[in-house]
């Protein structure tokens, strides 16, 4: 999936991930869509919740050899 | 004042004393749903972490100033992140809970339930998930009832008494929790019983409980009876003629449910049977101890889950269903959700996979929801 900007916080727990999407998310446009790459579990449900909240839409997320990712278009 | 630690130990000591407690859960909405530390006296509010990152001004008129705030959270690393913002807002009493949710889960509190020859009947409540487990001591030596998986808690607190613990026992193969059974019997070269009828699938060695087989321990003796219904194999385990370890056929507030193996309508005879014949003709005098219990206001003062047999028969509604296609509608229609993960829990439980440590606690996170309501 094309991704205007992608974000890497693997490695990082809980909130770390959160709070360096929604960082990286002020810097973009309307309809552009950020690629988060995560390994804390804890993120997958998060992240939903997080972009459900904010009205952004959680186009995409998926699972390879223990890493997550995300695929987020910006309200 | 800095933001403080609180172990689960000591919210556990509170939960039970019925000492205020002001929880400010910041896991998401859902999760929190799902699950959340409950209490008589406690009070908690949900705001997930994610809505604080920028400030938490707007939650400061809607927090206690005169009251100990604990912050809580999925692990412990989002609850220090607000619990610092908190306190650099002025607050001064917060805590966070260490280790989160995921340490709560994995809590045992000892409770004494009473004397026995020689020794002694523990219950190891685990308040986090609602599972009940026993260790029975007489004479230095020591049996487990239905293990949790952090076996640690037993083999401790047999230790520090000088026990040793020559056996443990499932009292079925179960689903919510992953056992910790053959682990210990292993690590203490003792037997570990599980009933033959569950153990069609078990990949490891075991001794079949069954009834007939008395075990003793020091002075005291076990003594297994079939009672299926929750399972094929639910076997229930009279101590000392006196307490009655159900397992997940009878709790306090409510009865087994019979389709975690995906066979209710099958065992749904079976479950009928064991309550309405095989328990009715026992003694009404024997104290029930459940695997299970569902609501936080089935402790008593010391934190002890039990009721009396006969008193049971008088308020149990689930014992209580004269004709037996409403209880058949009872146990099979409108049953809550299944428990977390309930299908590799029971494969773990038989040793068709051996997940790690990380994947198990995931896996057990949530209620036990093992009753059918």
């Amino acid at each position: 999936m094309d991704a205007q900007k992608t974000l890497d916080t693997k490695g990082l727990a809980c909130p770390m991930p959160i709070v360096k999407t929604k960082k990286a998310m002020k810097d973009m446009e309307s309809g552009e869509v950020l690629e988060v790459q995560a390994t804390d579990k804890g993120a997958q449900s998060d992240l939903a919740a997080w972009a459900k909240s904010g009205g952004h839409e959680l186009m995409k997320s998926e699972e390879t050899d223990g890493v997550f990712y995300f695929w987020i278009k910006k309200a | 004042m800095a933001l403080k630690q609180k172990q689960a130990s000591e919210v556990a000591t509170k939960v039970i004393n019925q000492d205020e407690l002001f929880i400010l859960d910041v896991r998401n909405e859902e999760a929190y749903g799902d699950w959340k530390i409950e209490g008589a006296s406690v009070t908690s509010m949900n705001v997930p972490y994610f809505d604080l990152i920028d400030g938490v001004e707007e939650i400061l008129p809607k927090l206690p100033r005169d009251k100990e705030i604990l912050v809580v959270c999925a692990k412990e690393g989002s609850s220090i992140f607000v619990g610092e913002e908190l306190v650099e807002a002025g607050l001064e009493n917060v805590s966070y809970l260490s280790g989160g949710m995921k340490a709560w889960s994995e809590h045992l509190e000892p409770v004494k339930v009473g004397d026995l020859p020689g020794g002694a009947l523990y219950q190891f409540v685990r308040l986090g998930k609602g599972c009940l487990s026993y260790l029975i001591e007489s004479n230095g030596e020591a049996a487990v009832v239905d293990a949790n998986r952090m076996i640690e808690n037993y083999s401790s607190f047999a230790e520090n008494k000088g026990l040793t613990i020559k056996a443990t026992f499932d009292t079925h193969l179960h689903a919510d929790h992953i056992s910790g059974g053959k682990t210990l019997a292993d690590q203490v070269n003792g037997m570990y019983y599980l009933p033959e009828e569950d153990a069609g699938e078990v990949t490891f060695d075991y001794t079949a409980l069954k009834e007939g087989s008395t075990v003793t321990v020091g002075e005291v003796t076990i003594e297994p009876i079939y009672s299926p219904g929750h399972t094929i194999g639910s076997t229930s385990l009279m101590v000392h003629d006196a307490y009655l370890l159900t397992g997940d056929i009878l709790f306090v507030e409510s009865i087994g449910r019979p389709d975690l193996a995906g066979k209710a309508e099958d065992w749904v005879q079976d479950l009928r049977t064991t309550l309405y014949n095989r328990y009715k003709e026992m003694a009404g005098e024997l104290v029930v101890l459940p695997a299970h219990f569902s609501k936080m206001a089935e402790l008593d003062e010391k934190g002890l889950v039990s009721a009396k047999l006969q008193d049971l028969y008088q308020k149990n509604d689930g014992l209580n269903v004269e004709k037996e296609e409403d209880f058949r509608k009872m146990v099979t229609e409108n049953l809550p959700p299944q428990p977390n993960a309930y299908q590799e829990i029971r494969e773990t439980n038989m040793g068709k996979i051996n997940p790690d440590e990380e994947t198990k606690r995931e896996m057990e996170i949530g209620p036990n929801r093992c009753a059918v309501n």
